[in-house]
């Protein structure tokens, strides 16, 4: 186990070089500057800032300080907004993403299995019929379109909830169920198909042979063996939900990371680029690591490789 | 003289599908004593699973239907008894074991657990106690070092292994009737014959009574007291093991036997099969469904259906052949050389 959690760590570090790498050359690559706007600063003072941030070296040199920046986990100051460092907008901005990613892996993973048993277990009735609509919907609807319908009409029109900001448990529903719907729905696409195969299994028949009441069978056999796919899928929800905040925190007006993220994008900010796509990607690749793990534990066939009892 | 276990009576089932209504199980009848196994045998499809399934009744309704008849346990008919009371007989009374041990067992649930959960089901006992019952259990049906396996996952089980934890299983809250559906069909041939050594052995010293399907008329020979042999639903030829394999009386079962592969004696003789192929289960031909693949049919099998005749005590078969009238018919040569030839050799081999 250790020695493959070792393994993986090296792979970590090894996707982090080449996402920094990456991110370095596309910057460099995009047009524009963190100091380009409508109005022009005089040639020299432009210069001096250039000279000041590093900007007016060659590119391997720049590069390099990019490196040694990330390995110190030290971006240094954004260059649109004096006197804030990288680290503090993300130390800032990150907790209330996370709150707000949390929230919607949870309702994701909940309204989702949740919807998928019902369909499984009423299978071809009504409820089935029902909670396959809703999942389609869920998927096919986009995100954004849903967050401005739910403030249209949930926040504007009954005045149910907030309809944009950051001040409390309230003010998070509405985001969070905005971007859980089209995973919600996926999970529940995949739980039903997963149930639906499992109960059809010889050991589901084996355990009604065995005596045992339906939602036994349900909880203690069917359901744990469905549920695999749906673990595979907790990496890409984890990755969904970070993209769904992007869209989501502007559309809400939530100062969290997703939205310093495309600010920083839009502004050139280039320190702020670096700090917070470094930041993503390790929670990324650390949750891809955690699902593994997690896969292993839930299922005593997988092994994971290079790993010894 | 042996209680009688099991009665099944003209027992129907029926499944309703877009094509039409299948109808799987066409008026079956047997019994079942104490300590007796019975043989089902017939051709895939003939509705083996499906019977033994019914007595379960775990046949899924819907699409499944059960169209008439009665199965009595000890007089008791199960056919009207709620969900409810049917999980208190299913696994404590009646138990299955399952063709294949690769996919009968929950790959994610530890062997042991899942024995026990049998008995805590049926028996009001402690966990440690019902733990203790399950190690035994996995000593009784083979299997060396029971306290190491029980904590293992089915995956680092052998085939054979695991058939015999599944047996465990079957045998936890001490059953009266093992249906036992293909037990062995998907194991390799020593390992076919250790788990049949072992049910026998079971049997001898629990008193419990078998139904074991199989199409391999070889196992039926080793393990069976009677044998029914089936055809498109029907029972069609039932007796003693003797009656079956020393005076079979129904074509059907004499191309059963015919196609029995003859390890020995095969050299010049090749394997014959019964010709054509079991009839549609929904349109069923008018007359006996098997008349069309009956080299002796008559003109009467293709208008009605035969009735059960009586043949000994013991021994039927529903064929128009054993008619008063019909002309005097008797088991092609080349197949009853080849069940001598066969009887001799299970002779040999004890
Ligand atoms: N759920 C179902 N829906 C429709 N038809 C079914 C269903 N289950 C079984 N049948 C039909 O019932 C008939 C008998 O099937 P059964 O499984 O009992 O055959 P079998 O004798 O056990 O064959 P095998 O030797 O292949 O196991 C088959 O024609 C099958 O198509
Ligand atoms: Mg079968």
């Amino acid at each position: 186990m250790l020695r493959y959690i070792c393994k993986r760590l090296i792979y970590i570090l090894m996707a982090l070089f080449i996402i920094v790498t990456a991110t370095f050359f596309l910057m460099r690559l995009a047009p524009g500057s963190p100091f380009a706007s409508e109005r022009a600063f005089p040639p020299k003072i432009e210069a001096q800032l250039n000279a000041k941030y590093g900007l007016d070296n060659p590119w391997y040199i720049q590069y390099k300080d990019y490196l040694v920046d990330t390995i110190s986990f030290d971006f240094g100051e954004s260059m649109k907004y004096k006197g804030r460092s990288t680290n503090d907008i993300i130390s800032e901005s990150f907790p209330i993403s996370l709150t707000l990613g949390i929230e919607a892996m949870i309702l994701a993973v909940g309204i989702g299995i949740l919807l998928g048993a019902i369909a499984a277990l009423y299978h071809n009735k009504l409820p089935d019929y029902l909670a396959s609509t809703i999942a389609v919907l869920g998927i096919s609807v986009p995100s954004f379109i849903l967050a401005g319908l739910m403030q249209y009409f949930l926040a504007f029109k009954f005045g149910h909830f907030p309809v944009s900001g950051w001040k409390g448990f309230n003010y998070s529903i509405l985001p969070a169920l905005a971007i859980a719907i089209t995973h919600a729905g996926f999970i529940a696409k995949l739980t039903r198909a997963s149930m639906l195969e499992q109960s059809n299994s010889d050991y589901v028949k084996m355990a009604r042979s065995k005596g045992l009441g339906k939602w036994t069978i349900v909880i203690r056999h069917t359901l744990r063996n469905a549920l695999m796919p749906v673990i595979t899928y907790l990496g890409p929800l984890t990755a969904g939900v970070v993209t769904g905040s992007f869209i989501i925190e502007q559309i809400f007006a939530i100062p969290g990371l997703g939205k310093h993220f495309v600010t920083s994008i839009t502004n050139r900010d280039y320190t702020v680029i670096m700090g917070t796509t470094v930041f993503y990607s390790i929670i990324l690749l650390f949750a891809v690591l955690i699902v593994d793990i997690l896969y292993s534990v839930i299922d005593p066939r997988i092994k994971l490789k290079g790993a010894k009892k | 003289m042996t209680r009688k276990l099991l009665e099944v009576n003209d027992l129907k089932i029926h499944f309703k599908t877009y094509a039409g209504v299948v109808q799987a199980v066409r008026g079956v009848s047997f019994d079942l004593y104490e300590g007796e196994t019975l043989a089902i045998v017939g051709e895939s499809g003939s509705g083996k699973s499906v019977t033994s399934n019914a007595i379960m009744k775990l046949i899924p309704q819907p699409p499944g239907i059960y169209a008439g008849g009665e199965i009595k346990l000890e007089g008791r008919n199960l056919l009207p008894l709620s969900e409810k009371q049917m999980s208190k007989i299913r696994g404590n009374e009646i138990a299955m074991i399952f063709q294949d041990p690769m996919t009968a067992l929950n790959p994610t649930m530890r062997i042991g657990r899942q024995i026990t959960e049998v008995i805590l089901k049926h028996q009001k006992i402690p966990a440690a106690e019902a733990r203790e019952r399950a190690v035994k259990l996995l000593n009784l049906v083979g299997i060396p070092m029971p306290e190491k396996r029980f904590k293992q996952y089915p995956y680092e089980f052998s085939g054979g292994m695991r058939q015999r934890v599944v047996i465990a299983i079957a045998l936890a809250a001490d059953p009266k009737l093992l249906i036992a559906d293909e037990p062995t069909t998907a194991l390799d041939v020593t390992i076919q014959a250790q788990i049949l050594e072992l049910m026998k052995d079971i049997q001898k010293k629990r008193k419990t009574s078998i139904i074991f399907i199989t199409h391999d008329l070889g196992v039926v020979a080793n393990v069976a007291d009677r044998v029914a042999v089936m055809y498109a639903g029907q029972i069609v030829e039932y007796g003693t093991v003797n009656d079956i394999f020393y005076n079979p009386k129904h074509p059907y079962t004499w191309g059963l036997l015919g196609s029995m592969p003859d390890l020995r004696n095969n050299v010049n003789e090749e394997l014959r099969t019964i010709p054509g192929s079991p009839p549609d289960l929904i349109h069923l031909p008018k007359g006996d469904a098997f008349a069309p693949r009956n080299e002796f049919a008559m003109a009467i099998d293709y208008e009605e259906e035969p009735p059960m005749f009586q043949v000994s005590e013991t021994h039927f078969a529903k064929t128009w052949l054993l008619h008063p009238d019909a002309p005097k018919i008797d088991i092609p040569e080349a197949i009853s050389r080849r069940i001598e030839g066969y009887l001799k050799e299970a002779q040999v081999n004890g």
